[in-house]
């Protein structure tokens, strides 16, 4: 529990760090990959189009945010998402989730003044 | 009132349900026709819809256009490939950001539910990379909702 907590409060102090790395699309996609599992830089550059030096630019922005960790493995770095990283992705699943309520929310009100039409139509 | 819901769903798909206290056939027609479409699927607050083509008929083409109304906005192209009235509508989509995305293929299923529905809307996209960068594309547009919210604050 105390352990969870010092993880929460790092995360909570990169915060604005973590936000203006995520303004990135391929910086998300790069977490999206990395929510699947542990990836090499050349795994993670096959996908994307993009130069290894191009990928590891943004694993180094990931990185200092504090979204992203490094390990050693012979000669191998291979990258994973740090707690950080998967609190930061939860935050921008929630925002899409704002978006599609707000629609749905609208559409809630639409079927109400559907509904008031239909019976003033029958008056 | 309702909870959303929104899943991924293996590798490719993203699936959303949503009660309405409406019968199918209403949530149907507000899915359809475009004057009441015009209404609601605009996603965060500031957005409108201008322009709405919505033809619902096999074949029939789809088009929203978005604006922030501040010169900002981006469009959706699309057509209808089923449609069974007031239970199910199958269609293809796109957005033009202005690149264009990879074909999303959703499915939208309104079942009765009490005197309700629910709705359940089945995306699914060409392979995973794709699926990754449509959700990291709302979360854009969600984005700027927190943005507008922050502005209200201030």
């Amino acid at each position: 529990m105390y352990l969870y907590k010092i993880h929460l409060m790092s995360a909570v102090s990169n915060l604005d760090a973590a936000f203006s790395a995520l303004a990135d699309p391929t910086r998300r996609a790069i977490l999206a990959r990395l929510a699947k599992g542990e990836a090499t830089v050349m795994e993670l550059a096959a996908p994307f189009e993009m130069t290894q030096p191009a990928i590891s630019q943004h694993l180094k922005v990931l990185e200092d945010a504090g979204l992203v960790v490094r390990r050693v493995d012979g000669t191998k770095r291979p990258r994973r998402l740090a707690k950080a990283g998967v609190v930061a992705m939860d935050q921008w699943l929630a925002m899409l989730r704002k978006g599609l309520e707000k629609s749905y929310d609208r559409l809630d009100e639409v079927l109400v003044s559907m509904e008031k039409q239909k019976r003033g139509d029958k008056q | 009132m309702s909870k959303m819901t929104l899943q991924t769903e293996g590798d490719t798909h993203v699936v959303v349900t949503r009660r309405f206290a409406a019968p199918p056939e209403a949530v149907y027609r507000a899915h359809t026709d475009p004057k009441l479409v015009q209404k609601w699927m605009l996603g965060p607050e500031g957005w409108t819809m201008p322009v709405c083509i919505s033809e619902a008929k096999p074949g029939g083409k789809i088009r929203y256009e978005w604006s922030n109304g501040k010169g900002g906005g981006f469009h959706l192209t699309g057509e209808y490939l089923e449609l069974e009235p007031y239970s199910r509508l199958v269609h293809v989509e796109r957005m033009h950001l202005p690149d264009t995305t990879p074909d999303n293929h959703v499915e939208t299923r309104f079942d009765a539910d009490g005197t309700g529905t629910l709705m359940t809307l089945r995306m699914t996209l060409p392979d995973a990379q794709t699926r990754a960068a449509m959700l990291a594309t709302g979360m854009e547009r969600g984005m700027e909702a927190s943005y507008v919210r922050l502005e209200g604050m201030i």
